[in-house]
């Protein structure tokens, strides 16, 4: 397949882990913050491929994973509404509330649907007028603009029963975040897919505030690799700065159109993340004009939710400052099939990925 | 985050796409992204074209990616 | 089966929908039985509660498996098709040979006849094809809401050679037998989420449905090195493989090169962030060869219009940790695991 197959090509990834051979004169730690990336990585096996004096470290860049408890519970209240739909994207239906899952909801009879796209929501919403349907916008910067088009149309087509509950995060505050937090880094795997919405100015904070490295990495081997030597070499030559990798997709600017939609839609506010707590400006909720739309301010609900399991440690894992076998729980009680934390859950948490390539040669 | 893959636009119908991955054909809104035709490339990401693939820069990359000496360690 | 005899109504009539009657036992069922499978199955009568069959002197291979599809016709074949092959196929595997088959089917009241017919009619064609009989059945009505659509359960007995236990056991499997597989994997699997899903996205995918005895029947016939058979549906490639090193004690490592997945296939799974590994097949057959004997397995496979797309795909390796591992096409390694759930569609 176009675009892809030219990425994966072996001999290209011979290459370059070669010249990332003759590159590393020290020991380097990079993060990455997309589940994206997490998954590529260890789906071709490239940790196998590298020197062993490079770390790659996951962050908090899976949505599912970052997403609290409560607003499962949240969603599952709703689920118990008689008149309502809930859409989600399938990464979130497995996802552990306090006390069920919107798997185990599903199961006893609650209408909850899986769609590929708020646009499906949409439909659903004016094939069932008699209902409410409700989307659960999960996702980062490469979702939210998605979902500010589809309640654009919702507005255009005067459509009452589509509402949205929203978790809709953006990264750089995360990175922030995690920076001062302490994790030990030399520079970041920079997500992609958000920098191609976002442009690439928006981690420009990283080396300039942090004297960070930042590479915004394409998806393919070839792209992950490539940015793994653009970063060995920018801390070689102690010169952070942000580059850009994946420019076959990637502008300075970004793409000014979603921007539009998104800065139309949603404004700011301040977002819980699971592990981190409250993280200031980095979430979004729909501005005002469009509050009709949302559900917790037209239908609100009271949840009750419970703090995780004491042992869990996805907060820590989702900073990076521990890996999934330091933690007590991983692998023994909690399992893909039977999931504790959400790093478990989605097949790019983290421990999710470790689990299913924890033996790697 | 952010499973996105390169599609090619099928066909146009407004603000709608059909675009093909290997020849699976998904619903793209064309909602984000200007002046496309059929038979361009680009991102699908939850059902929305996020992106127009740059042909030009993929096929420099790749150019790169050939002239590269794996004797030069700069 | 008890007649139900009513006066003064013509209980001859055949309607377009099943309805409870049709299951009470009484004139209505034996119409349903006999317009609708006896005549398609060439079963002979008397009807009696069930088949006798002389096969004496051999051992016989006995399998069931239950068939709720959904939705019921996808492309490729439909629940009754896929309900003939799959049990062929499980009998086949053991190194049997199939021979006949009892169905049974649970129908939900308001079903068309005519989808009925039709379903019955691809069993009946699958049979032929896979030289196996239907012999006895069973048929039961519920009402609105209580199964979706159409259950079937298919039972099935083959005949089998004494002595064939390791084909299903991997008893005779050593280090350096090689993996073969007779074509492109997950099509049944993304064909039927296709069908379920038409408004989200389309595939030019078939289903790869089909009876494979006659494939396995050559390759057992001349070659002498086959160790172990299993077919590839729920769970797939990457599970089955789990299944054998657990039963054998031994490691197994796959070339993720020589994995035929059929474009279509390929960007679906890109797309949606599925594994074709571990998608369901419903055609495609796992066999384990001794060293040196794969090529000709190969040749065979690649003969049979069922094997074109057959490649060598792996090796038994000494690791009492008994792991799968893939080497992937960029010069990688990974672990394959047990399948944790269902594949879901994600956004990342």
């Amino acid at each position: 397949m176009k675009y892809i197959d030219e990425f994966r090509n072996i001999d290209l990834v011979r290459k370059l882990t070669e010249l990332i051979y003759k590159s590393v004169i020290h020991d380097y730690t990079f993060m990455e913050v997309c589940g994206g990336h997490t998954a590529a990585i260890h789906r071709f096996g490239i940790p196998h491929l590298l020197p062993e004096n490079i770390r790659l470290i996951s962050g908090p860049g899976c949505p599912v994973c970052v997403t609290g408890t409560e607003f499962i519970d949240k969603a599952i209240a709703y689920s118990k509404m008689e008149e309502v739909i809930i859409c989600t994207f399938g990464d979130l239906i497995r996802v552990p509330g306090s006390i069920s899952s919107l798997e185990n909801e599903k199961a006893a009879g609650a209408d909850i649907r899986i769609v590929l796209s708020g646009l499906e929501a949409f439909e659903i919403a004016k094939i069932n007028t008699e209902k409410k349907v409700i989307f659960l916008g999960i996702g980062f910067e490469t979702t939210a603009p998605g979902t500010a088009v589809t309640i654009k149309l919702a507005e255009k087509d005067n459509v009452k029963n589509f509402f949205l509950l929203c978790a809709h995060k953006i990264m750089p505050p995360a990175m922030e975040a995690i920076i001062k937090g302490g994790t030990n880094l030399d520079g970041f795997i920079c997500p992609g897919h958000v920098a191609t919405i976002t442009g690439s100015d928006i981690f420009d904070f990283i080396p300039g505030k942090f004297n960070l490295s930042c590479v915004i990495t394409g998806f393919e081997p070839a792209d992950i690799l490539q940015s793994i030597l653009m970063l060995v070499r920018q801390v070689n030559r102690d010169d952070p700065k942000v580059e850009i990798q994946y420019n076959r997709a990637v502008t300075h600017e970004g793409n000014i159109l979603a921007q539009r939609h998104l800065s139309q839609v949603f404004e700011p506010c301040d977002e819980l993340w699971r592990g981190f707590g409250i993280i200031p400006g980095s979430g979004l909720r729909l501005r005002k004009e469009y509050e009709k739309f949302d559900a917790e301010k037209t239908m609100p609900v009271n949840v009750k939710f419970r703090e995780e399991d004491a042992l869990c440690i996805c907060g820590d894992i989702l900073r990076g400052l521990k890996t999934p076998e330091d933690c007590a729980l991983f692998a023994k009680t909690c399992i893909p099939e039977d999931p504790s934390g959400a790093c478990m859950v989605s097949n790019e948490g983290t421990c999710n990925t470790w689990y299913k390539y924890r033996h790697n040669e | 985050m952010c499973l996105s893959i390169p599609a090619r636009i099928v066909s146009i119908d407004g603000s709608m796409a059909e675009v093909s991955a290997g020849g699976a054909i998904f619903k793209a809104g064309l909602h984000m992204i200007e002046n496309v035709k059929v038979g361009d490339y680009i991102l699908l990401h939850a059902g929305f074209a996020i992106q127009k693939i740059s042909e030009k820069e993929a096929e420099e990359t790749l150019r790169l990616f050939e002239e590269m000496n794996t004797s030069l360690d700069v | 089966m008890k007649e139900l005899v009513i006066h003064g109504i013509n209980t001859d009539i055949m309607n377009d929908f099943i309805s409870l009657n049709h299951g009470s036992g009484g004139k209505l069922s034996r119409d349903l039985i006999e317009r609708v499978f006896v005549t398609r199955f060439g079963i002979s009568e008397p009807l009696t509660d069930s088949a006798i069959l002389n096969d004496s002197g051999f051992t016989l291979a006995f399998t069931t498996d239950s068939y709720v599809v959904d939705p019921i016709f996808f492309p490729g074949g439909n629940i009754g098709k896929l309900s003939v092959c799959g049990t062929v196929n499980d009998l086949a595997v053991s190194g049997a040979d199939p021979k006949y088959i009892a169905a049974s089917f649970i129908i939900e009241e308001g079903f068309p006849v005519n989808d009925l017919k039709m379903i019955a009619e691809s069993m009946a064609e699958e049979a032929f094809k896979a030289g196996v009989r239907i012999v006895t059945g069973d048929t039961k009505v519920v009402e609105k809401g209580k199964c979706d659509e159409l259950f079937i359960t298919t039972s099935g007995i083959g005949i089998l050679k004494s002595g064939m236990e390791y084909l299903s056991t991997g008893g005779l499997i050593k280090p350096g037998d090689k993996l073969l597989i007779n074509g492109p994997l997950g099509n049944h699997a993304i064909s039927v989420l296709g069908a379920r899903n038409k408004l989200s996205f389309s595939t030019p995918v078939t289903s790869d449905c089909a009876s494979l005895n006659h494939l396995i029947k050559r390759v057992l016939q001349n070659c002498k090195e086959i160790r172990f058979m299993r077919d590839l549906t729920r769970g797939g490639l990457a599970t089955v493989l789990n299944e054998l090193t657990g039963m054998i004690g031994m490691g197994i490592t796959l070339n993720e090169d020589s994995i035929p997945v059929d474009e279509p296939v390929k960007g679906l799974c890109e797309m949606m962030g599925f594994d074709p590994l571990y998608l369901a097949n419903e055609g495609k057959v796992l066999i384990v060869a001794g060293a040196g004997e794969e090529k000709r397995v190969l040749d065979i496979l690649r003969s049979d219009p069922l094997g074109k797309y057959s490649e060598i795909v792996g090796e038994i390796i000494p690791d009492k940790r008994k792991f799968v591992i893939l080497n992937t096409s960029i010069g990688g390694k990974r672990i394959l695991d047990m399948m944790s759930g269902l594949q879901l569609p994600r956004i990342c």
